[in-house]
């Protein structure tokens, strides 16, 4: 099978599944699926692009996402004067005086010779600088906070239309990759993994905890839309127009209160379905433009210079190809990437809640939609962001279908049984890591493994 | 003279005593995370959910014993629990790598593809334990709950502060320095040991020495699962068991094997202390602490506190990130990385 029928033979396969969802289960829910399979494709791909292309093991997927959701806040939301006259003055300053301990130390940094005069200069130049800045801060951000608490208590954002967070969001994660990428890419590739969770950690404990900024755990909800509210849909006379005529047959023949009462149903149950397919195709949109330029990237003599480093970083460097400065590149649209992917997020669920970042959820699990999919092949990560993402909802109600099936013998109230259909939602844990495992095992290209032109699919399947 | 002792009190009790509980809870895990990467070379991703693993087959056991009226005096039950659930754990850990990472050591796979093997195992285990025990807080310490309490330390000594040890904190401490010793008995005085330390420090110098590979990865999973059970129990005791907060306990982990400088078992001990006590010191207000000491108009406004509580589990990270930029190979040399 040539790679290009493989490929369109798994993403049929894929296609189905939700087909078989949409007419077993429901359309609405089918269209949830396939929205956050639409993220989370982008989401692999942002990390296929660090991992396939160039090898580096990033694990601070979920620190760049909640990235793009405080992007996302930052530009929607209407600004909060009140809380700016409060303590715009105090933060301005604490920003300052942040710039100037940092200029401080950079200048300080190369006069003085290596040793423990440096260590103390520079350690003194930064705690002068924390008590200074905290000096200005503390008192703005208690002044902040203070603004009507339980709706603002933060500066708020821009107030622009939320689609622009979407390139806000990869701006955010490019500026944030290049400040991590720049300290820790020298290290080596489980470290840079341990490294990457441990800044992806400190991202999400700012987030929860600078309520100023954020909120925290009080969360930003009801944030603005790049598609019109179902309510709203359902009062516009056009959209209701749209639906008789959809339904033309179904409306037929029946009498005006009978005609009423069906017709304001399908209206109700069509603008939901009408909004989701409005964020798929936004989405899809997005997929669509990356995953192109991704694989013109792949192609292009910069994608065979990023292999080349991943593959043998020594002969790459002898051929004169600045290994440190691409990898810093990568890392960059990379996380971007991701970003973008976690800005759409948050514009989908129409709420910020930095307590949910998980990173089972928003780290390792892209990882396994990587590596399943088949790292270094654009198309892979994809189908693997489709496929992991199917598994993961679907594996709840298939694991409690499965146990109902194993434990129909036992009594209904049998506490082994009540216990066994409770914890049936946690077999998706367990799903996920033996699907990675049996793929790492069985089949380490993945699905749709890697093809170049000097590794032919002949050659992946041969070995 | 007693403002001192008072502060000296204040100081045992919020900092010392749950940084040293704290401390040796990580050293513990540590020790296996070091023990991991410097036989087998990787860093291995599952092993906090190793750690929740063997603390549920001994909260499980514990509630069984409970449940027949055995008790274990003024100690707590899940004592008597814990050899089985060591051997329990030790037959995951021997499964998981004969299943999984014996196949990849057979192809010398790169380091990476060992990390994300864990990943998988990580996902297999955590998927375990929630689906046999849930993923709820449970509560499972019993006997005694303090060795002293802050009142009765107080009508003793005649002091302001108080000093309350819990039992479970006397007993992590206990066990730790029981059992710290250990390890470096098997390492550097058993044949086996100098084997492990033989195949860490060269591996093809071992092997052509006719050490027998299999057997030292067998040993070195042995020691890791049973410290992985010993500090689990422990920190569910001192706290409680949630599955989550197991995982969750990785990053700190991590933290404390690569501080001490990893692959180096004495490091591992030395990291954990260190990172808890920064942990619990830098988010500790020493206000009251101050006020003992100084005069009363020297007292400062603020709570003098480094970082708010919220962000105690985030200054694991910040340490373990300074770490891995300044000084990689960690306080005592460990690994050149």
């Amino acid at each position: 099978m040539s790679n290009a029928q493989r490929s369109a033979l798994a993403f049929a396969i894929m296609a189905g599944l939700l087909m078989v969802v949409g007419f077993s289960q429901s359309w609405p829910l089918m269209l949830t699926i396939l929205n956050l399979c639409l993220i989370s494709s982008l989401m692999a791909l942002g990390v296929n692009i660090q991992w396939g292309y160039a090898g580096l093991f990033n694990v601070g997927t979920m620190g760049f996402a909640a990235l793009g959701g405080v992007a996302a806040v930052l530009v929607s939301k209407g600004p909060v004067p009140e809380a700016w006259a409060a303590g715009g003055w105090n933060l301005f300053m604490a920003a300052l005086l942040f710039v100037l301990t940092g200029a401080a130390a950079i200048v300080a940094y190369r006069p003085i010779p290596k040793g423990p005069l440096r260590v103390l200069a520079l350690s003194g130049i930064i705690i002068i600088g924390i008590f200074a800045i905290r000096y200005f801060s503390d008192p703005a951000i208690a002044d902040i906070e203070a603004v009507n608490p339980t709706v603002t208590g933060y500066l708020g954002g821009l107030g622009l239309p939320i689609l622009f967070s979407w390139a806000a969001g990869g701006l955010f994660a490019a500026g944030a990759a290049w400040i991590i990428g720049k300290i820790t890419l020298g290290l080596r590739s489980d470290y840079l993994a341990i490294a990457t969770l441990g800044i992806s950690e400190i991202i999400i404990a700012l987030l929860k905890n600078e309520d100023w900024l954020t909120r925290g755990v009080k969360n930003v909800a009801g944030l603005p839309r790049p598609v019109p509210f179902e309510v709203d849909l359902q009062k516009s006379e056009k959209f209701i127009g749209w639906t008789e005529w959809l339904n033309s047959n179904a409306l037929e023949g029946l009498t005006a209160s009978e005609r009423g009462d069906l017709l304001s149903a399908l209206v109700i149950q069509h603008s939901g379905i009408f909004v989701k397919l409005g964020y798929a195709g936004l989405f899809t949109v997005v997929l669509v433009a990356v995953l192109s330029l991704s694989v013109m990237a792949l192609n292009s003599p910069w994608g065979r210079m990023m292999r080349a480093i991943r593959d043998n970083e020594v002969s790459a460097a002898a051929m004169g190809k600045d290994v440190t400065g691409r990898r810093l590149q990568v890392f960059i649209i990379g996380s971007a990437v991701v970003g973008i992917a976690g800005a759409m997020l948050t514009t989908l669920d129409g709420q910020l809640t930095p307590g949910s970042y998980n990173p089972l959820r928003f780290t390792f699990l892209i990882w396994v939609m990587v590596i399943v999919g088949g790292s270094g092949n654009n198309l892979g990560s994809v189908l693997g962001g489709f496929l992991i993402w199917f598994i993961w909802i679907e594996a709840e109600p298939v694991g409690v279908w499965l146990i109902d099936f194993a434990t129909g013998w036992m009594d209904e109230t049998s506490p082994i049984r009540i216990h066994l259909m409770g914890s049936a939602q946690h077999m998706r844990l367990f799903m996920m890591g033996l699907v990675l495992l049996l793929v790492m095992r069985f089949n380490p290209g993945g699905i749709l493994p890697e093809v170049t032109k000097a590794r032919t699919q002949k050659e992946i399947d041969r070995d | 003279m007693t403002d001192v002792f008072n502060a000296i009190i204040l100081l045992s009790n919020f900092v010392i005593v749950p940084g040293l509980t704290y401390g040796s809870q990580l050293a513990l895990g540590a020790l296996g995370i070091t023990l991991v990467y410097g036989i087998l070379r990787f860093a291995n991703f599952a092993h906090g959910d190793l750690m929740a693993f063997g603390t549920m087959v001994a909260v499980l056991i514990t509630w069984w014993l409970q449940s027949m009226g055995v008790s274990f005096g003024p100690l707590p039950t899940a004592l008597l629990a814990l050899p089985v659930a060591i051997a329990v754990t030790i037959a995951m850990a021997l499964f998981t790598d004969k299943a999984v990472y014996k196949f990849y050591r057979k192809k010398r796979s790169a380091p990476a593809v060992f990390v994300i093997a864990s990943i998988g195992v990580m996902f297999v285990l955590n998927g375990i334990v929630r689906f046999i025990i849930g993923p709820n807080d449970q509560r499972f310490s019993d006997g005694e709950r303090f060795i002293i309490k802050a009142r009765a330390f107080k009508q003793i000594t005649g002091l302001n502060e108080g000093l309350a040890i819990k039992v479970s904190q006397g007993l992590t401490i206990g066990i730790t320095f029981l059992l710290v010793g250990a390890p470096f008995w098997f390492l550097q005085r058993t044949r086996t040991g100098k084997a492990m330390r033989a195949y860490s420090d060269n591996e093809d110098l071992a092997l052509l020495s006719g050490i027998d590979p299999e057997r030292v990865v067998m040993v070195t999973w042995i020691i890791a699962a049973a410290l992985a059970t010993i500090a689990g129990t422990l920190y569910g005791l001192d706290k409680s068991f949630k599955p989550f907060t197991y995982f969750q306990l990785l990053l700190p982990l991590f933290a404390a094997a690569i501080v001490g400088g990893i692959g180096n078992p004495l490091g591992a001990i030395l990291g954990g202390f260190v990172v808890a006590f920064s942990e619990v010191g830098i988010t500790y207000a020493y206000k009251k602490f101050l006020g003992y000491l100084v005069p009363e108009s020297w007292e400062p406004d603020g709570l003098l506190q480094f970082l708010s509580t919220d962000y105690k589990f985030a200054v694991s990270f910040i340490i373990l990130v300074l770490v891995l930029l300044i000084r990689p190979t960690g306080i005592l040399k460990g690994r050149v990385i």
